[in-house]
């Protein structure tokens, strides 16, 4: 079981989050403008690589927050985890 | 009597008598036996039958490494199958049974199977019973009560089980000579430390042996480092308490047996505990298991680890056998020769397939008038149930293993007891489970422990040191660098004096050959729990398998409640010889855990019967239950099915229900929508790109059915959403959609628009909802002091306000699911009982009906509302559902840019209808199939399917819902719904909604 990093509540176990995918995939500004194999690559292809990759995670069961978590596909292991923008926080 | 007992000697308490059951019959044994020690007390070496051949079979080692000695403990309820005769420690009453034999153990029948072994060679089942195909499953009943396991228990569970978590700068696993240095080294700093072993006593092979540490006997040692252990309160000790699983970043489970061992108790305390840890540390120091040789018959009750032998005799005080034979390829069985010798057994002699023999343990052996015989082996032995003789021959290594060795130069020597050792192999599991690599070591001829990927070091035996004073200083280092990687202050504890000893290395001998050809000659056994032998995996070499993974499928090496703990090693070896590859190549299968068996109770631990998932109750749960509500769980909610009047079952209650909401008033409660508050300066941009119509133009006060799509363009969640003030919005989900839908607006508004300023509040259980329907329900809420006017002037269809219902404030919301005039109260929920009760009682005088889930199902069914989750799954377009009017054309949404691809603009879309059966009789089952053709051959092409299907009370014959292949486009056509008992019900297409389609009812 993960040891995951809440950047808001510290080391927390995997049970406490909820996994939402590759990080970094951003919704386009005008979709419409989009043709739909360039719609389909936004919408559906990841990247799955052998190594790291960066990853959105949850602290589902804590505060909430969504936030950003670089892992080894491999090992495991976890580089470290982010805050996905730099603004204030609300 | 129990006739094989020493004197003296040993860690059981002789004083202490405990009365046991085997197969029926009364034993006695001493406090501190194991079932298996106690039983070789008594004498009693035919423990079992094998699982495939049923040969008897008898006790092999002494721990968690046992193939043979399985067991069942006692019966009904909590009776325990397949548990380790060498781990269930003995208590009075103990009640154990073999799993296979029948009529008895002593003569099963089913032996049979052994007359014709050679024929039931690997893949016999496979290729035998592959036809006639009809026959299987007659064949496979036959064949699994002949084999099979213990009985599971057929009633719940009487014990306790718990979790507990824990966090540790050190945890080690295994108490044996490593394991306690390690913990000795720590303890001082003052870190965390956990030690936990799977024996009931600390001490590990200490216990078993004669060796000597800081001049005092071993086990004093052991006392004296627990003593120093326990007086350390940062140091927690487990006994019995087995690390089974090791675990991402360094999280550890570890199985304590807590009351087994006290034998038949009430059940009233936790049975068994999984602690859950998570450590900065681990050390590893779980030991090795010693191999058994490879030979004929080398199965027969009575051949045993040679390690074995020296436990039973050192700590339990148990002397196997009168006349012992000790066959080997390295130093470590001679100990068990002397000790054997020490405890009055006459050592016929030392057989050692080594031309040099032994170092300095074989002069003491042959001080004490020991015959020892190098370049020899036992080749095969004699007797039936028990060993009576072996057979040894002249034996030398000279490059490859012989064929044959040749019949004249066979020796027998009558014994009944041989003990064998072919060496160690180190306990890799855990640190294998680690993602460890681990790699063969061609000196020590085992794998051995290689680079590690977590905070884990192996020490001792466990890491290839079979000397004490390596084990001990491994261990030491261990502990130290563990400390220094906490960042705490190492000890200056030194290493204990031991005395070393001289030895010879092990010459690897991986199986012995016989007179015959392997598939000729008496089985030689690679693994005992499955009935593996050498012949097994020649056989699948020449059929053609390599990978040993596929190997071990086709000939069960390896696999069972032992795991091949024992067998594994000599099965790769063999493949290896039989492949012409050295070992390395072979590799070994993939360590999994648990290490050993883990029972069901340990994992679900507290998680049972009420506690297995939390309950969620309305506030007005209790009247619910008062009036005799059937209930349905929806997600963790317990929801009111239906009310029935008296012995009415569902169809009469449902009838009643939806008829009287359509005639008077019905009453249902509806808190367990999901309800979210947002509000903020940017609610109505940041609501425009979640819900597809126009969120902008909705005025204050008025409601609007709003859907959400994901980004696939598919209906995600639906419900009623109502603008309370400019910067205020009040949004309801689907009861099983709540958690997600908050957790899916917010992963939007903190990933990708966190400029918007909206603030998301559950307020779900908050607002109780209370849901009033039906031609009077105006009325009946004008009867309880309602402060506001409720005429249709003043508060429209879809429109929302603040008022007061008998003096308690409320929001109302003029919505309908169900098609009639309908009023959603929300209020706070400590009042929601109050309200309630007071709108029964009102009621009274408008034929108040309260309803249940089914009747609200029925009943907007007959509207041709959609239930997301129900009627749709993910795959279905707001078009699919005639829901394209919703879709505002000058904005985006989510999903919006997915409704043009292709896909969504197929004509043959599966889409939204309403279906009639022609005989307006038969209601179908929600799930069918729908087809167009009857006479069509199998597979017959299906064009939808039925989504919901109710018998609907007011039109007066069954109504479905459908998703049909073009099914805005086919109304009046005919399709069938295809019954599971070949039958086909023709069906018309109609309108989804099929009452009151202008919606002049809801509105009135």
């Amino acid at each position: 079981m993960l040891l995951i990093e809440c950047p808001w509540c510290g080391q927390r176990a995997e049970t406490e989050f909820s996994y939402g995918g590759e990080a970094g995939i951003t919704r386009p500004i005008d979709p419409s403008a989009l043709d739909d194999a360039e719609w389909a690559d936004y919408l559906y292809m990841r990247n799955n690589p052998c190594g790291s990759i960066k990853e959105l995670w949850n602290h589902s069961q804590g505060c909430r927050r969504w936030f950003g978590v670089e892992r080894d596909t491999v090992s495991y292991k976890i580089a470290g985890s982010f805050k996905l923008y730099a603004g204030e926080e609300k | 009597m129990q006739k094989n007992r020493l004197q003296s000697g040993g860690r059981i308490d002789r004083t202490q008598v405990l009365n046991f059951r085997f197969n029926g019959r009364a034993y006695q044994g001493c406090a501190g036996d194991t079932l298996a020690s106690a039983l070789l007390a008594n004498g009693v070496y035919l423990i079992g039958r094998s699982f495939k051949l049923h040969r008897p079979r008898g006790i092999v080692g002494s721990g968690a490494e046992e193939p043979n000695a399985i067991v069942q403990i006692g019966s009904g309820a909590a009776t325990l199958p397949n548990q380790c005769a060498t781990q269930v420690l003995l208590y009075e009453g103990l009640d154990a049974n073999s799993l296979r034999g029948w009529p008895s153990v002593q003569f099963d029948v089913g032996s049979i199977t052994n007359w014709f072994s050679r024929f039931l060679a690997a893949g016999f089942y496979y290729k035998t019973f592959m036809a006639p195909r009809k026959l299987w499953s007659f064949y496979e009943k036959l064949i699994r009560d002949s084999a099979g396991w213990g009985h599971a228990p057929t009633k719940a569970d009487p014990d306790f089980y718990e979790h507990r978590n824990a966090h540790c700068d050190v945890l080690i696993a295994g108490a044996g000579p490593a394991g306690l240095m390690a913990a000795l080294a720590a303890a001082n700093s003052g870190a965390r430390v956990i030690i936990a072993d799977e024996q009931s006593e600390f001490g590990g092979r200490l216990l078993s042996q004669t060796d000597e540490i800081d001049s005092m006997a071993a086990t004093d040692w052991v006392a004296q480092a627990i003593n120093t252990l326990a007086q350390h309160e940062n140091v927690r000790m487990l006994p019995r308490s087995t690390v089974f699983g090791y675990f991402d970043h360094n999280f550890v489970t570890i199985a304590e047996h807590c009351t087994d061992h006290l034998g038949a108790h009430k059940h009233t305390t936790v049975r068994e505990r999984l602690w859950r840890v998570r450590a900065r540390q681990v050390i590893l120091a779980q030991g090795a298991f010693e191999r058994p040789l490879v030979f004929c018959n080398n199965d027969r009750p009575g051949v045993m680890l040679a390690s074995a032998v020296s436990t039973y005799v050192n700590r339990y005080g148990v002397c196997p056998g009168r006349e012992v034979v000790v066959f080997a390829n390295n130093d470590s069985a001679y100990r068990c020769a002397l000790d054997l010798d020490a405890a009055g057994a006459s050592v016929k002699a030392v057989i050692d397939s080594r031309a040099t023999g032994a170092g300095d343990l074989q002069q003491e052996v042959e001080a004490l008038g020991i015959t020892v015989m190098t370049g020899h082996v036992v080749t095969n032995t004699l007797g039936s149930q028990q060993i009576r003789a072996v057979q040894i021959a002249k034996f030398s290594i000279e490059g490859t293993v012989p064929a044959t060795l040749p019949a004249q130069d066979l020796v027998t020597i009558q014994c009944d007891l041989l003990a064998m050792s072919g060496g160690w192999s180190p306990a890799v599991h855990l640190h294998s489970q680690s993602g460890g690599r681990i790699t063969w070591s061609e000196e020590l001829h085992c794998f051995v422990p290689d680079g590690t990927t977590q905070n884990c070091v192996s020490a001792g035996a466990g890491n290839g040191a079979w000397e004490l004073h390596d084990c001990l200083r491994q261990g030491l280092e261990a502990g130290k660098a563990a400390i220094e990687y906490c960042g705490l202050e190492i000890s200056d504890l030194a290493e204990p004096k031991t005395e070393g000893i001289e030895t010879n290395s092990l010459q690897p001998l991986w199986r012995v050959p016989a007179v015959k050809a392997p598939d000729r000659c008496p089985k030689q056994f690679l693994d005992f729990q499955n009935d593996t032998s050498v012949a097994d995996v020649r056989l699948a070499v020449r059929e053609g398998y390599r990978n040993v993974e596929h190997v071990k499928r086709y000939t069960a090496l390896g696999f069972g409640t032992d795991q091949g703990k024992l067998g594994n090693i000599n099965g790769m070896a063999v493949l290896a010889e039989y492949l012409g590859e050295p070992i390395a190549n072979v590799g070994t299968t993939t360590f999994r855990p648990a290490y050993t068996p883990t029972s069901f109770g340990t994992c679900a631990g507290e998680t049972v019967g009420q506690l297995f998932d939390p309950v969620r109750k309305t506030a007005i749960h209790e009247w619910h239950e008062a009036a005799g509500a059937k209930f349905e769980t929806v997600g963790q909610w317990l929801r009111p099915w239906y009310f029935p009047d008296g012995d009415e079952d569902l169809d009469a209650a449902v009838k009643r229900e939806c008829l009287a909401t359509r005639r008077s008033v019905g009453i249902m409660d509806a808190s367990t929508l999901g309800k979210i508050d947002v509000q903020g300066p940017d609610a109505v941009k940041f609501l425009e790109r979640i819900y597809t119509h126009d969120v902008g133009k909705m005025k204050v006060g008025r409601c609007a059915y709003g859907i959400m799509l994901g980004e696939d363009g598919m209906l995600k969640d639906d419900g009623v959403m109502a603008r309370l003030g400019e910067q205020h919005f009040y949004l309801t989900t689907t009861t099983g959609g709540a958690a997600s839908v908050m957790s899916w607006l917010e992963l939007w508004l903190q990933t990708e628009w966190p400029d918007l300023d909206v603030y998301l509040t559950s307020v779900t259980d908050h607002y109780s909802t209370i849901s009033v329907a039906g031609p009077t329900s105006r009325q009946l809420l004008q009867a309880i002091d309602c402060d506001t006017s409720l005429d249709a002037a003043d508060f429209p269809f879809m429109s929302t306000q603040t008022a007061t219902l008998c003096n308690l404030p409320v929001r109302l919301f003029r919505v309908s699911f169900s098609g009639e005039l309908a009023f959603e109260i929300n209020v706070a929920s400590d009042h929601a009982l109050t309200l309630w009760c007071a709108l029964m009682d009102a009621g009274k005088n408008f034929d108040i009906t309260p309803y249940g889930t089914e009747s609200m199902h029925v009943l907007r069914a007959e509207k041709g509302f959609v239930i997301v989750g129900q009627d749709t799954d993910g795959s279905v377009t707001p078009t699919d559902l005639h829901m394209s009017w919703m879709l505002a054309s000058d904005k985006d949404f989510l999903g919006k840019r997915s409704l043009r691809r292709p896909d969504a603009l197929r004509a043959d879309r599966k889409q939204w209808v309403g279906l009639i059966p022609a005989d307006k009789t038969t209601v179908i089952a929600e799930g069918t199939q729908l087809i167009e053709d009857t006479a069509a051959r199998a597979p017959v092409p299906m064009c939808g399917h039925i989504s919901s299907s109710y018998d609907s009370p007011t039109l007066g014959h069954p109504i479905a819902l459908a998703l049909l292949k073009g099914g805005l486009e086919r109304a009046g056509e005919k399709v069938y719904a295809s019954l599971a008992n070949g039958k086909a019900v023709p069906m018309t297409v109609t309108s989804p909604v099929f009452y009151d389609p202008q919606g002049e009812r809801q509105r009135d």
